[in-house]
């Protein structure tokens, strides 16, 4: 159970204060998910490089990471750490040796997002905290997505917290509660898709991603999800273009969404939304339970 | 055929242990009728319970307490984490909700009157509060539910406590149900239905689903209430640790869980039987939630299912409750089920402490009716009053226990006071076997 | 007029003080209302609220007497359980709106979303633009005017709430059925959305209500 909030700017004048107003959203949504906070961001396209996001549970596992991997693949390899998380910045033809690399020879780190320019940060705490620790006011960017977690039957752990990675450049949020996760969970094992935790929407992001493997769209994997997911859910995903969203048929859990001609934003409440630019007079609606909306530059 | 083969000894008739002469009568009925069984109370199947644990009490490592003479204090205070008036009971032992409609008004009456001399509380139900309910109840729990019949901003500011109903032991997951039989002139003006109605009531609320909308409607009760009243929380027994922590995290002062053998008016025997687990499984799981939070003893856990004697009410609080709450036993008491009405139970196709068909509203004993004629068998004043005796020796009884175990208050008993009779029981209580160290699942030898 | 400061004086404060006024200090204001939860609740005086913004969850909510206008749009369960007097949105609803409401007049002039009057009990709901899927869910007693369209399974499972739309059903819920539209519905109908100041054509509008089919488990009685 949780709070949900997305941003795609259509202003490109808003893109410096991308990370400030994800965040302003964010804390907005602490009541609804006081465990865990993480957050998405796509960036800049930097031509022939990607970016993957790691996770450690010590900043210094990250020691001299940037040189090893780089050398294991031969390539000029950067790497940023801020607090338990990492971005490495390397060539995009390296980035499935360097994941492989990466499995290899520091298997304690975990990989949060792979791809062109997603980065995804998250970590136990309040929401304000986990955005203050890795600076998320300061990221800049075309839109991301935020989500604050209340656990509600699996761990609160980092890699319980949302967003959850679907695949290059994607990831998923999710308010609500599936029923029918242990049965996909152990489906998609058989598929050899790998779901590390016991969450219920990790197996949902595992279930998209195994869709697109098969040659889906994103939005095909979503409409197929309408059938093969049970239980309550408003999910946001984000794609290297824009985001989405999509509603179970009963629909009971909030979303409320926002557009003006400067963004289109989701909040689970109204409440993150009031300090946009021009709310006041923005379109406020609320998407159809199973219906699959996108927008995308 | 021949002599020979008539001689023979035969093979007895046996009956199948799976297609067992209850079994196939259900199956002839359910092909008669095509509707599923609906019936009251609670699980009557058999599950580990109460008494499958017994108190080592004391001995030479450990001094017991003089009946009487040596004060074991009962009181215990329900509310404390948020509410400004939280409760004060004198014992550890309450009454749970049960509806005007489920029962007569002059039951609802009875529990009240027993309840208030006793010094404890009792809760409403679904269908709202009568003026009889609260006149007579010193401390009222207002219980507030997915139907909402009969609920009313007025009711709420004269409760004494809310408490959020998300589902009962007798049917995790599933709404109330009361027939035609009972929506009497009375019941279906509260309720705002038409008379003689099967009604259904919703499973869910109408207009919040989930912790963290419970979180903002927990603020609007809040808010309406001046920020006084204890908010309950009640779930039945399904995932107690997930369901304790997130009625914690949510804003609850007390979380109540009703194990499968708590009752029900009316519903589906096949959600009675199969669906929740036993009031002994839950109590460990919610407490170490609670403990998880920092929040044993600061938040309240209530339990109810099944609690009839005194050592039921210790062993509950041994194990980590904060109190119990009763509410077939609270029946029995007042006379449900008693023998002196057997041939109008048998008239009706059962007998004296098996009879479950509260839903039809024809309960010799007047309690599970809105007969009149029936209701007025049960006058409240003598049915308050064998009520409260009840509620005394279950006290007395829970009280023994403790002073046999040293304590000055029954909240001193400990789960290590325990030890188990059956393994089903050491695993759920997680209390060493009998005359071991060996804790199913938790090591031990 | 009284003006209170949501977000510099806080909601405590703001409920509080609109729960014990009553006698002469009847008309206020709340700014900066910015979604905030449960605005002006419980209130059970004649009072004049009027909330300049959006709100969040449950405004209004169990109103007796009073009249509280929000100049925006609210969030879910608007008017939830009121028992008398009027909520007026000038914008539009999220869901539940007027939930189980008992009495009084909730009026909102936009759209509301899904489940709006879910297991009324004798609100009357007058809904300018369109409703969302399971609105008048159960719906005991009252009415809902909806001026625009209805969405998915409307009156599903309902008891005897009466249901007007002008627009279009998307689809009707299990036992609700298009009835008979007669002189006292039209009156009724007309009364309604004169007390919400919406200016409709009644005879637009059809009537929908319970067929009373799930009244009675069925039982077969053929043996």
């Amino acid at each position: 159970m949780c709070g949900i909030v997305g941003l795609f700017l259509k202003d490109k004048t808003l893109e410096p204060r991308l990370g400030e107003m994800l965040t302003d959203m964010l804390i907005t949504m602490s009541d609804r998910g006081p465990d865990s906070a993480g957050i998405a961001v796509y960036g800049t396209d930097r031509d022939g490089q990607a970016k993957l996001t790691l996770q450690a549970a010590e900043p210094s596992q990250f020691e001299g990471l940037a040189e090893e991997i780089g050398k294991e693949v031969g390539a000029r390899v950067e790497q940023r750490v801020i607090d338990t998380h990492a971005v490495l910045s390397l060539p995009k033809d390296k980035l499935s040796a360097a994941r492989q690399a990466i499995k290899r020879l520091r298997p304690d780190i975990r990989v949060m997002s792979a791809g062109d320019i997603i980065e995804i940060y998250k970590e136990v705490g309040l929401p304000g905290d986990v955005a203050k620790r890795f600076d998320i006011p300061k990221l800049t960017g075309s839109h991301g997505i935020g989500h604050t977690r209340m656990a509600t039957e699996s761990a609160v752990t980092t890699l319980g917290a949302h967003p959850f990675s679907t695949g290059a450049d994607q990831c998923l949020v999710h308010n609500g509660s599936l029923s029918n996760h242990n049965a996909l969970r152990r489906q998609l094992a058989r598929e050899g898709i790998e779901v590390e935790t016991q969450n219920d929407t990790e197996v949902a992001a595992a279930y998209l991603t195994w869709k697109m493997q098969q040659g889906h769209s994103l939005g095909e994997a979503l409409e197929a999800g309408l059938a093969d997911l049970d239980g309550f859910y408003t999910f946001v995903v984000g794609t290297k273009d824009g985001f989405g969203v999509l509603r179970d048929p009963i629909a009971c859990k909030p979303a409320v969404m926002a557009e003006t001609d400067q963004y289109v934003a989701f909040g689970s409440e109204y409440r993150a939304l009031v300090n946009l630019p021009g709310i006041e007079d923005a379109r406020v609606w609320e998407p159809e339970p199973a219906t699959v909306y996108f927008w995308s530059h | 055929m021949s002599d020979n083969q008539k001689s023979a000894p035969r093979t007895l008739p046996k009956y199948s242990n799976t297609f067992t002469p209850d079994v196939n009568a259900e199956i002839r009925r359910a092909a008669a009728t095509g509707i599923y069984d609906i019936r009251g109370g609670g699980a009557k199947r058999k599950v580990p319970h109460f008494d499958d644990l017994v108190f080592l009490g004391a001995s030479m490592s450990r001094y017991p307490l003089e009946g009487y003479r040596e004060r074991c204090d009962t009181n215990v205070v329900l509310g404390s984490r948020y509410a400004k008036k939280p409760i004060e009971l004198k014992i550890p032992i309450t009454i749970a909700g049960m509806s005007f409609g489920a029962l007569s008004a002059q039951a609802k009456e009875a529990l009240g009157r027993g309840a208030s001399m006793a010094g404890t509380s009792t809760t409403t139900g679904d269908g709202g509060m009568t003026p009889e309910e609260r006149g007579q109840s010193k401390t009222l729990v207002y219980q507030y539910l997915p139907s909402r019949y009969g609920m009313n901003p007025d009711d709420l500011r004269k409760a004494d406590a809310i408490e959020v109903v998300v589902g009962q032991g007798a049917k995790p997951g599933g709404g109330g149900m009361l027939l035609g039989q009972k929506i009497s002139d009375r019941v279906a003006e509260m309720r705002t239905l038409p008379k003689g109605i099967d009604q259904r009531s919703a499973c869910r609320h109408p207009d919040w689903t989930g912790p963290d909308d419970l979180e903002i409607k927990i603020l609007e009760l809040r808010e309406i209430t001046g920020w006084e009243k204890p908010i309950y929380v009640k779930v039945g027994a399904a995932r107690p640790f997930f369901d304790t922590t997130l009625a914690v995290k949510a804003g609850a002062d007390v979380v109540v869980i009703d194990g499968m053998q708590g009752g029900t008016a009316a519903t589906q025997d096949v959600f009675i039987e199969h669906v929740g687990i036993p009031t002994l499984a839950c109590i460990r799981e919610a407490v170490a939630a609670l403990q998880e939070l920092g929040m044993h003893r600061k938040v309240q856990l209530i339990v109810s299912g099944g609690i009839r004697t005194g050592a039921d009410v210790a062993k509950a609080l041994a194990l980590g409750a904060d109190a119990v709450s009763i509410g077939t036993a609270a029946m029995v008491a007042i006379g449900d089920n008693d023998p002196k009405w057997e041939a109008e139970y048998n008239a009706l196709g059962s007998t004296a402490g098996a009879y479950d068909d509260w839903h039809e509203g024809r309960d010799p004993a007047g309690i599970s009716t809105q007969d009149p004629e029936l209701s007025k068998r049960l006058d409240p004043v003598e049915a308050g009053r064998r009520l409260n005796n009840y509620l005394q020796v279950l006290t007395l009884e829970a009280q023994t226990l403790a002073r046999a175990c040293g304590k000055n208050h029954v909240h001193n008993l400990e789960p290590e006071d325990l030890q188990a009779l059956t393994v089903e029981a050491a695993a759920m209580a997680r209390v060493p076997l009998a005359g071991t160290s060996w804790i199913p699942g938790q090591g031990g030898m | 007029m009284q003006t209170y400061d949501l977000e510099a004086d806080g909601l405590r404060g703001l409920n509080a003080t609109l729960q014990a006024a009553s006698g002469n200090e009847t008309g206020w204001e709340v700014v900066n209302p910015r979604g905030s939860h449960a605005i002006a609740v419980g209130l059970d005086a004649p009072l004049d609220v009027t909330v300049k913004g959006s709100t969040g969850y449950y405004c209004a909510g169990m109103n007796q007497q009073a009249t509280v206008r929000v100049a925006g749009n609210v969030g879910p369960g608007v008017a939830e359980n009121m028992m008398s007097g009027t909520v007026i949105v000038e914008g539009d609803a999220s869901q539940y709106a007027g939930a189980t409401g008992h009495g009084g007049l909730l009026v909102i002039k936009g759209n509301a979303s899904s489940r709006c009057g879910i297991s009324m009990k004798g609100i009357d709901i007058v809904v300018g633009g369109n409703v969302g899927h399971m609105s008048a869910f159960m719906g005991q007693a009252g009415h809902l005017v909806v001026c625009g369209d209805a969405g998915d399974a409307l009156g599903d499972s309902i008891y005897e709430a009466k249901l007007f739309v002008r627009g279009s059903v998307k689809s009707l819920g299990a036992d609700c059925i298009e009835k008979e539209m007669r002189t006292e519905h039209v009156e009724k109908l007309t009364e309604l959305l004169e007390k919400a100041g919406i200016d409709a054509d009644p005879s637009e509008f059809k009537r929908y209500g319970s067929a009373r089919k799930l009244y009675n488990f069925k039982v077969d009685n053929a043996y």
